[in-house]
């Protein structure tokens, strides 16, 4: 059951707010508000023009009553659903249904992290479990070590094969002015890197850095007033398989299998209809099963799959173009960067790491410890 | 109608205290439900049965922890045998000799202060 309409909205303006490591002081309030502003500017819409609120972040407990206060919004419609990662990605979702709804008219959705600056225990602080806390396990990234050793076990992936999503996130990232890396990466670096959990070395692991956004939606009739290009939302699917690892169905397969199965069917697309691909790669894992989950290479295929620079600026597929979690930017919930990237290179803005004749994109987002899982397919107005 | 007396951890943990690794079973549903809940998950009854399990499982998936500070440590899930699977740890053996496929035995890690029992592995036949 899917009740949106193919194309009935647009994204029409998407930034970044500060990223990296920001000012000192500087709260997750303000980097959403200096998204949200850049944002704006970027299609020509103004505050007050704004009657829509999405947001989530991991330091505002009721972050939409924070953001109505700091925007004075009073009677804004607003929905914070927070499922992770991926949170941004159900936002769109949302965001579409309340436009189709008339109940808001141009919907932002916001994110801000400080995490690097206050540290990732404070941005970020982990609830108990009594079935898993006890054991140490160092989340999130033993979580999805858990499912990597699997993977490795059950279809005889390699630490290489794990190394060539870094390699490739990097090569990507030197393309981006704006990423963290700045430094080429070898297969080799990322296997003698730093142990974090076994089979991860530090290298396998995203960055822990500062940074918000934010992106605008209208009607696909309003998007047709504004500058630059719009870009539309063809389809959107999402499904929540577990919270905990030790819940987690089958370590294997993830619910971008069927998060990615709705976004197709409502697009009306496959996944050789897509030109451009943003996987929320907070691990080099990930990358590997969201390729298998969303049909780009059959189950267990993933690491043969990537080797060799397929998904890299010299590959075949191109696979995060903006360097990524990994690479070029991870507040904590990379989710907002994921559609901030595929609208640029939707829009042909992306220089020297654009992809020719961009129409398609595919976001997908990733939520806890491959837990909620919410897939986005945008396509340009030739693909309405 | 009245309160509840006990809770699915309470309960849990006053089994581990006696030295059992418990789990339910949904006689409907004809299945183990790991952890402990309320109602089953598949058929919405609150008609979940207690069991204890005979303490013998498979490691699934295993990953060595390397803090920056103290020794490398190992996290396992494992598949009880009884159908349901927990996240533990392997003991009595270096993190990193820890396979997926080996036979494991159940044993309790006593309560400290106020950290209360947890089960823990080693391999079958190991002292």
């Amino acid at each position: 059951m899917n009740g949106l309409t193919r194309g009935s909205a647009a994204i029409v303006g998407a930034a970044e707010s500060d990223i990296g490591a920001v000012a000192a002081n500087m709260s997750p309030l303000d980097l959403m508000a200096q998204g949200i502003h850049r944002a704006l500017a970027d299609c020509g819409l103004k505050l007050s023009d704004v009657d829509g609120l999405f947001c989530a972040t991991t330091q505002a407990r009721t972050s939409a009553m924070s953001l109505c206060e700091y925007l004075r919004l009073p009677s804004v419609y607003t929905d914070s659903t927070i499922v992770g990662g991926s949170s941004f990605e159900v936002h769109v979702a949302h965001a579409q249904a309340a436009l189709e709804a008339n109940l808001c008219s141009v919907a932002v959705i916001a994110y801000g992290s400080t995490q690097r600056t206050v540290g990732r225990r404070q941005a970020s602080a982990r609830e108990y479990n009594p079935y898993e806390t006890p054991f140490r396990p160092f989340l999130p990234a033993s979580a999805y070590a858990l499912a990597a050793s699997r993977h490795m076990h059950e279809f005889g992936t390699t630490r290489e094969q794990l190394a060539e999503v870094a390699v490739a996130a990097r090569e990507w990232a030197l393309l981006n002015p704006v990423a963290w890396e700045k430094k080429p990466l070898s297969i080799d670096e990322v296997l003698s890197a730093r142990p974090i959990s076994y089979p991860f070395t530090v290298r396998d692991c995203c960055l822990i850095t500062d940074g918000g956004g934010a992106i605008v939606m209208v009607s696909a009739e309003r998007a047709r007033d504004l500058a630059k290009p719009s870009v539309y939302v063809l389809g959107c699917g999402q499904a929540i398989t577990h919270a905990s690892i030790s819940s987690m169905p089958d370590l294997t397969v993830t619910g971008a299998h069927q998060s990615g199965a709705a976004a197709y069917r409502m697009a009306q697309m496959r996944e050789s209809d897509i030109d451009v691909l943003a996987l929320y790669d907070a691990f080099t894992i990930n990358t590997i099963l969201f390729l298998e989950d969303l049909g780009f290479c059959p189950k267990g295929e993933g690491g043969r799959f990537v080797s060799g620079g397929r998904i890299g600026p010299k590959g075949s597929l191109p696979v995060n173009t903006n360097g990524g979690g990994l690479s070029y930017c991870h507040p904590g919930m990379y989710g907002l960067f994921l559609l901030i990237e595929a609208v640029r290179q939707l829009r042909g803005e992306c220089g020297a790491r654009q992809v020719a004749q961009a129409e398609t994109a595919l976001v997908h987002g990733n939520g806890g410890v491959l837990s909620a899982q919410a897939t986005v397919i945008l396509g340009t107005q030739a693909t309405l | 109608m009245a309160n509840a007396a006990t809770s699915p951890l309470g309960v849990y943990l006053d089994y581990l205290a006696k030295g059992e690794l418990a789990y339910q079973f949904s006689t409907e549903a004809n299945v183990a439900i790991f952890y402990p809940r309320v109602i089953c998950p598949i058929t919405g009854s609150d008609n979940l049965e207690w069991r204890t399990s005979k303490g013998i499982g498979t490691v699934h998936a295993t990953t060595v922890v390397s803090p920056q500070k103290g020794e490398p440590y190992n996290i396992a899930l494992i598949d009880m045998d009884e159908g349901f699977r927990l996240m533990s740890r392997v003991e009595d053996i270096p993190p990193l000799d820890v396979r997926i496929g080996m036979r494991v035995q159940f044993r309790v890690h006593p309560a400290e202060g106020d950290e209360p029992p947890y089960p823990v592995f080693t391999p079958t036949g190991a002292a």
